[in-house]
């Protein structure tokens, strides 16, 4: 009991407080992307496009697009851009209520309000609840999903938690492309939770397929199979990214991000 | 067994096709019972199509003289004699021949479905049955209940179904059923070109994303005969031993979690994490992605890097001492790990298992010694054994190879070899080759095998995660145990489900 006691005192109070400043993020994080209009000319290698492993990069009328919900964050686009057209921040705050908010072109827009309408923020406001399913996620999603019950980020202070029966949630947490062989335990749970719910797409697999896209095996996500509420890119998505997702949803997150400006 | 049988070579050495010897079926199956008699066992055993032609492909492995023996045989009948019986560490790898290509396997004593692919064609004595609806092993008695759990279970974990037949509060028998988790990773790997390759190993096994992009980065390295700079073969060695860190210290916490002592558990959670970001440091992800990349590796550590680096690895080993001592000193929970879950010596050499469970039941095994490549064969890491068995030996083990592993990186990172971490330049695929490529990650052995065709492309890819051997290993040791003792023993052997499916 001593020695426990000891530890404790030598561990000390680690739980961090939030909003976390990027600035304590490393120094090698990839966050939000950016386009620098200035001095991409949509040349004609259009390296970035072909260098892609999900397809991210997309060319419409001479103007390059990204889209953070099938980006896995690789960075192989910046590698083979000759003009550094292209960057990613440390801003961590990636998620939005629209699949068509994940497409960046150009400057990031400012931040949108989460669309969940207000009285469901009001009813989930201070008690939120949520199952984690995995349906083909490979246990890096599910395990950035699982260090938010650790005291570092102790997920519980916010009032949102994850529990154990569909009966007791307020909605589903997603990850993985949604496998064939997933769909109907996917649904069953679903199903098994009480309206009004909420259903969260966490990872580029869950948002778009991410690498699986287009698979016979696989869908191509959570969408349109279930009706999604937030969507939370990365792959997997930093912890900070998850917390935050979460916390705007329900419009609480009072992070404001400082990098928006070129790394070194 | 005279020396043109079998082929030997060694971990991520080139052979032609031509230099592997074909045999027919009997003959193939002769030979390698005898490998198995004589102390190798299958990493890797699959179906592959050579000059369309399906052929199976088997790699047997042997500890004792470090060497890999290839060989082959053609598939000309859909009903084969199953091996099973002779070698049961090829169960698993003949119900998977068995699901995806109609075969049928005589006396395979369970032919069943493994990973369940929707598109799976089947055998007309074998017929297909969907994932979730089929019979189980079953026990019959007034005594007798049965508890099925999953595919979606209680926690933040990968989907799989587990059945338990039980008398009371004693398991009889438990059968794991998984393939939830399939996404067909193999058909993706060989059609892409080399440089995506790598971004697929890396979410086989999402924990796991060195180990295996490790492993394929070396498979292609091979074959594209490029030397990897000793930086980045320094820089790979400490971020397989940071996941091995990381890894290994949230089981520990999770398994005194699930022993019911929390202290350990919520330090080892923080902990856990204090590790995933010495990787952020290194590569930005905690997770080690796009890190590695075919000739060497994408970052480097430059000294001002280095040096914070040691620092926070300093801190987290003074904290996950502190935190992990508690465990060893607190009888409630020894206790509780002791006789817990035990996986017998003799179980382990039949069943091929690999990694922490077979180090734990004794068995001296490890690709880092017994197959060294990069830059293990140049540094050795003891290795870690413990001979009960028990929950109690596979945290142990667990516990002795974080400290040999932080050990290892202070050690390589204070003498970074200088010089480049890239050979960009660009090489092609040589043709019609084969090439093994092991790797120990945290879990244990991780076999791919790459083969290439005649025009210089990737023709097949197969990958043997090493929970494919292990999950037997844990149905075996939950085998008279109280289904109470189920998450205690699944955490110590903490296998992959995705690994599993693919």
């Amino acid at each position: 009991m001593i020695k426990a006691l000891q530890a404790r005192l030598f561990q000390k109070h680690r739980t961090m407080s939030f909003p976390v400043a990027d600035d304590n993020l490393p120094d090698r994080f990839k966050g939000k992307p950016i386009f620098d209009s200035n001095t991409c000319s949509a040349c004609s290698t259009k390296g970035c496009i072909s260098v892609c492993p999900t397809n991210a990069l997309q060319l419409k009328d001479t103007k390059l697009s990204i889209d953070i919900g099938r980006c896995i964050f690789c960075t192989e686009c910046v590698d083979v851009c000759e003009k550094k057209s292209i960057y990613f921040t440390k801003n961590y705050a990636v998620a939005a209520s629209c699949k068509q908010d994940l497409i960046i072109v150009e400057k990031a827009a400012a931040r949108l309000e989460s669309l969940l309408p207000s009285h469901i923020k009001k009813i989930f406001g201070r008690s939120f609840k949520l199952r984690q399913v995995s349906a083909g996620g490979c246990n890096a999603c599910e395990a950035d999903i699982n260090v938010l019950n650790t005291p570092g980020f102790d997920l519980n202070r916010f009032g949102i938690a994850l529990v154990a029966s569909p009966r007791h949630a307020d909605g589903l947490i997603i990850t993985g492309p949604v496998t064939h062989n997933m769909l109907t335990a996917l649904l069953k749970t679903y199903s098994a939770i009480p309206d009004p719910k909420i259903v969260i797409a966490c990872g580029a697999c869950a948002i778009s397929g991410g690498l699986f896209s287009d698979t016979a095996e696989s869908h191509n996500g959570v969408l349109p199979i279930l009706p999604v509420d937030l969507f939370i890119p990365g792959c997997p998505p930093h912890p900070l990214t998850i917390l935050d997702g979460l916390l705007w949803l329900l419009n609480k997150s009072l992070y404001h991000p400082k990098s928006s400006h070129k790394p070194h | 067994m005279n020396f043109s049988s079998v082929k030997n070579v060694r971990n991520g050495e080139v052979c032609s096709n031509e230099s592997i010897p074909e045999h027919p079926y009997e003959r193939f199956c002769e030979i390698i019972k005898l490998l198995c008699k004589n102390g190798s066992r299958p990493s890797s055993y699959n179906v592959l199509i050579e000059s369309g032609q399906k052929k199976i492909f088997g790699c047997f492995v042997n500890e004792s003289n470090g060497t890999i023996g290839l060989l082959k045989t053609p598939l000309t009948a859909l009903e084969l004699a199953s091996v099973t019986p002779h070698i049961p560490a090829l169960h698993l790898f003949e119900r998977v021949i068995a699901e995806d290509h109609g075969l049928l396997f005589i006396d395979h004593p369970w032919l069943k479905p493994v990973r369940f692919p929707p598109k799976a064609t089947s055998h007309k004595n074998n017929p297909k049955v969907s994932i979730g609806k089929m019979s189980y092993f079953s026990v019959e008695g007034d005594q007798i209940h049965e508890v099925a759990v999953g595919p979606v279970h209680a926690g933040i974990i990968e989907p799989g179904h587990f059945r338990f037949q039980c008398s009371g509060e004693e398991v009889l028998h438990l059968e794991i059923s998984l393939g939830y988790q399939h996404r067909g990773i193999l058909p993706r790997i060989a059609s892409k070109k080399p440089t995506h390759i790598l971004r697929y190993l890396e979410v086989t096994a999402g924990d796991t994303s060195i180990g295996h992009a490790m492993a394929g980065a070396m498979a292609l390295e091979s074959l594209m005969h490029v030397k990897t700079p000793a930086r980045a073969q320094v820089l790979r060695g400490v971020a397989l031993e940071l996941e091995r860190c990381a890894n290994h210290i949230g089981d520990l916490g999770a398994l005194s979690g699930d022993a019911g002592y929390m202290p350990t558990s919520s330090f080892c959670g923080r902990i856990r994490g204090d590790f995933l970001n010495l990787t952020a440091l290194l590569c930005g992800n905690r997770f080690g992605r796009s890190l590695i990349v075919v000739g060497g590796t994408r970052f480097d550590g430059d000294e001002l890097r280095v040096q914070t680096f040691l620092s926070k690895l300093n801190a987290a080993e003074k904290d996950f001492l502190n935190a992990t001592e508690l465990i060893w000193s607190s009888a409630s929970v020894t206790s509780r790990f002791e006789q817990a879950g035990v996986l017998a010596h003799s179980d382990c050499i039949e069943l091929g298992i690999v990694g922490v469970a077979a180090r734990a039941s004794g068995c001296v095994r490890d690709v880092r010694g017994d197959f060294p490549s990069g830059i293990y064969q140049y540094t050795h890491i003891p290795t870690s054994t413990h001979n009960k068995g028990d929950v109690f030996s596979r945290a142990f083990v667990r516990w002795l190879e974080v400290i040999q592993s932080i050990t290892f990186i202070r050690e390589q990172l204070t003498l970074l070899p200088k010089g480049p971490i890239l050979d960009s330049g660009v090489h092609k695929l040589t043709e019609n080759s084969v090439v093994v490529s092991m790797v120990e990650g945290w879990r244990g052995e991780i076999c791919h095998v790459a083969h290439t065709n005649s025009t210089g492309e990737l023709s097949a890819y197969s990958i043997t995660d090493p929970s494919f051997h292990n999950w037997l290993g844990l149905a075996l040791a939950m085998r008279n145990q109280q289904i109470s003792d189920f998450p205690l023993c699944n955490k110590s052997f903490n296998l992959s489900y995705c690994g599993h499916d693919l």
